[in-house]
């Protein structure tokens, strides 16, 4: 196979970003092309690059890059049937999200910089895929994390913007810091950073520290991918444009965390203990996100915390043992949620808000962004996984490869043995997984009712909830325009796999051909009870909607008597029919404001950090400072008191002179 | 003779031409101390020369040098005296300190420009 297919893949929008670079502020009509191009070729190239590979054949070509004296670091190429799938679907998502950011930051003055900046990111998770080198993956991984925070601060004259981006960055790294020495260890265990080598290694058994080196990767995992205790910067990064909340915190640069422990899951595979310690992670991120989700008011954050949620699924399927559902779910969620955020983006366009409270008094909002509102539908189906749409199989198939470790036969499909799984975290992933379904009919049910379903009031011009946490998204579009085209087709694209790329994992020579060979079938126990809590969320959701419309609409003629031009009616009147407060009771607020992770992170890190500043300042300011002026002083003082000597007196000099002289005289006398 | 003799007569005249240059106001007394100094060098030459009785008189050689060095010498410091009583009317060492060190205060009030400069740059 030609080797140039796979290299170009992620050369291509480097060269395309360093191109964009150069020349964006200099011929700005070029800027369009050469975003779009590279990436749609690339993406092209990534198809029948998978297309050659075929099923079951793996390529790795390797060539020195560094001889460290240690692990060599090797420029190395790794395919086989996962990175073939996720640089296709990444190829999808990122021209999708290139052609759609033509028309969404059409007149944003610095496009040509954010377009160069995503078909860099895009590089970066085409080479974190392809990479067969540990070290080179790293490199990746880490430009991925700078693009994202230099998107994420793309409206950096917004204070939200430039402290989200922070924070994602603070966040990300201070998972990669224990991520690097995680691949240390690794590198030195195995005596190489090669991944092949190093899976050949873990195989073999001659990893010294398997649970060290788990864990220790996880922390970068947990950081990329979202998980508890490090998933707060990705709602904040909803700050971000639309479309860059699409491509890097739905489908690519969180996925890189699954991806690569779905790549080194031999080496998880050895350690019990990190299979728990993710399998909890993937729980507690699994209820907590779903419970924030169903709270939020702003409708990039619901689906921000819906994708932690997911990652959960994802990471919960790697506890169990499973990469095949965890790559299955992968290539699902990154269809339908880039799908979820296009279409947010429309509607955000077209209603001018954020808030799905505000956009449920807009009228006829449904009619405004028809296809927004039908691929949105499909999205959130999708989401929920209600059959036939793609992302029940993907659960599904998460639930049983869990009800399979639960029950101690975990599907690892022959990278170890079935007892390697730990039958705890096989069961911790299904009770949460089947609350989560629950929970995520819940929130998608209710997200789409208030969002295009809510009754229009007299007081429209209402503002958001007070006291909600938001994204802000500064708007360049006019709203009364219809979307265009190029705002619209990307939804349809991803809407079709959405809808029916579940049914690829049905039979075993279809895409589990391509992986491991697991049987994505979803087991009939699970897919009922999966599909059962799924709608049970739904109906509950809705029937909750339903009541607080009612009581609403029997409260509407008290609203009416109010005089238009008079200051706000009170604020129960002009909230909209939200059954969040009602279905989730007392735990609402702690939701709406992420359980208060952020807070207990300010109080624990941040304030000590700053209290630390303050004393590291008062100490350098009363210490460090007095001892530089000391030396400075010092000889100030000594000079001053020579210069009384410098009289100008010849005669006062020779004086000195004679007694130096003498003095040195009688020395010389006595010593010898 | 003994030697003794004219070491001694030379240390003295040096502890005379010493306490001339350290002491004396007048610059040209102070010159003929040096003066004196210089001839008790002379002295000591010649006594050590006849004393060690040295064959190529190295001794004599090296006063009639010093000798020589003296004379150019004293005429170069007349000259100076005399330029320096021209300029300043007087002749005395103590009055001389314009290569001094002033106080401070003294500089700012002469030239506060180039003081505040001075310190600025430093």
């Amino acid at each position: 196979m030609n080797l140039a297919l796979p290299i170009l893949v992620p050369a291509l929008p480097a060269l395309g970003a360093a191109a964009g670079l150069a020349t964006g502020r200099r011929h700005p009509g070029l800027a369009r092309p050469l975003a779009v191009l590279p990436v749609a070729v690339a993406a092209v190239l990534a198809l029948v690059t998978a297309l050659q590979l075929g099923t079951g054949a793996t390529l790795d070509a390797a060539t020195r890059l560094a001889p460290t004296g240690g692990p060599e670091i090797s420029l190395a190429l790794h395919l086989d049937g996962f990175s073939s799938l996720i640089s296709v679907l990444v190829g999808l998502v990122a021209t999708c999200v290139q052609v759609y950011s033509t028309a969404y930051l059409k007149d944003d003055p610095r496009y040509p910089s954010y377009a160069a900046l995503v078909s860099l990111f895009t590089a970066a998770m085409f080479l974190v895929v392809y990479s067969g080198d540990l070290i080179v993956l790293l490199v990746g991984w880490e430009v991925m994390g700078i693009c994202s925070y230099f998107l994420i601060g793309h409206h950096w004259e917004t204070a939200d913007a430039r402290s989200a981006s922070l924070k994602a960055f603070l966040v990300t790294k201070l998972g990669d810091v224990p991520f690097l020495f995680g691949l240390f260890l690794l590198g030195a265990d195995a005596g190489s950073f090669r991944i092949d080598e190093v899976l050949k290694a873990a195989a073999e058994g001659r990893l010294g520290h398997p649970t060290l080196i788990a864990l220790l990767l996880l922390g970068g995992v947990a950081g990329k991918s979202a998980q508890f205790p490090l998933h707060t910067w990705l709602p904040d990064a909803m700050a971000g444009p639309t479309p860059v909340s699409a491509l890097i915190h739905a489908a690519t640069m969180v996925a890189a965390g699954i991806y690569l422990v779905a790549r080194l899951l031999p080496v998880f595979l050895l350690s019990s203990t990190a299979l728990l310690v993710l399998a909890i992670m993937a729980a507690i991120t699994m209820i907590g996100s779903a419970l924030c989700a169903l709270a939020q008011d702003d409708l990039k954050r619901v689906l921000a915390y819906s994708t932690v949620g997911q990652l959960g699924y994802m990471a919960g399927a790697l506890a169990s043992g499973d990469r095949d559902a965890a790559v299955f779910h992968l290539i699902t969620h990154g269809a339908f949620k880039a799908l979820l955020f296009l279409a947010a983006g429309v509607v955000i366009h077209a209603a001018h808000t954020n808030s799905i409270s505000v956009m449920s008094r807009i009228d006829g909002l449904r009619h405004r962004v028809p296809d927004a509102y039908w691929t949105m539908g499909i999205g959130l189906i999708a989401l929920i996984g209600l059959p036939p749409f793609a992302g029940f199989f993907s659960k599904e198939a998460v639930l049983s490869a869990a009800e399979h470790a639960a029950n101690g036969e975990a599907l690892t499909g022959g990278l170890g043995p079935a007892s390697a799984v730990p039958a705890a975290a096989g069961s911790i992933v299904l009770g949460a997984g089947l609350l989560t379904a629950l929970l995520t009919g819940a929130y998608a049910t209710r997200m789409w009712l208030v969002a295009f379903h809510g009754k229009p009031l007299p007081a429209a011009a209402g503002t958001h909830q007070a006291g909600a946490p938001y994204s802000p998204e500064i708007d360049e579009a006019d709203p009364a325009k219809a979307e265009p085209g190029a705002m619209r087709w990307p939804l349809w694209v991803l809407a079709v796999p959405s809808m029916g790329l579940g049914l690829a994992g049905l039979r075993t020579d279809w895409l589990p051909a391509l992986l491991d060979g697991e049987s994505l079938r979803p087991s009939t126990t699970t897919a009922v009870i999966g599909t059962g809590v799924a709608l049970a969320g739904i109906l509950i959701s809705y029937a909750a909607w339903r009541t607080v419309t009612s009581r609403q609409a029997a409260q509407q003629p008290a609203g009416q008597v109010l005089v238009p031009g008079q200051p706000g009616p009170p604020a129960a009147e002009t909230l909209p029919a939200d059954p969040a407060p009602r279905l989730l009771g007392p735990l609402y607020r702690p939701a709406l404001h992420g359980f208060g992770v952020d807070r207990l992170y300010h109080l624990l890190f941040v304030r000590p950090t700053e209290a630390a500043a303050r004393l590291v300042r008062f100490l350098d300011k009363a210490v460090v400072e007095t001892y530089v002026r000391g030396a400075g002083a010092a000889p100030g003082w000594l000079g001053r008191a020579v210069r009384f000597a410098q009289t100008g007196n010849a005669q006062g000099y020779l004086s000195a002179l004679l007694a130096g002289a003498v003095l040195l005289a009688v020395l010389v006398a006595v010593g010898s | 003779m003994h030697l003794a003799y004219p070491a001694v007569l030379a240390a003295l005249l040096f502890s005379v031409g010493v306490y001339g240059v350290l002491a004396r106001r007048n610059v040209i007394l102070v010159l003929m101390s040096v003066e004196l100094m210089l001839n008790a060098v002379n002295l000591n030459l010649v006594a050590f020369d006849v004393w060690l009785r040295d064959t190529l008189h190295a001794g004599q050689a090296l006063t009639l040098f010093t000798i020589t060095i003296a004379a150019a010498e004293i005429g170069l410091g007349l000259a100076v005296v005399l330029l320096v009583y021209r300029t300043r009317r007087t002749a005395d060492v103590d009055r001389i300190t314009a290569l001094g060190d002033r106080h401070e205060a003294e500089l700012a009030d002469e030239r506060p420009a180039e003081t505040e400069k001075a310190q600025v740059t430093a």
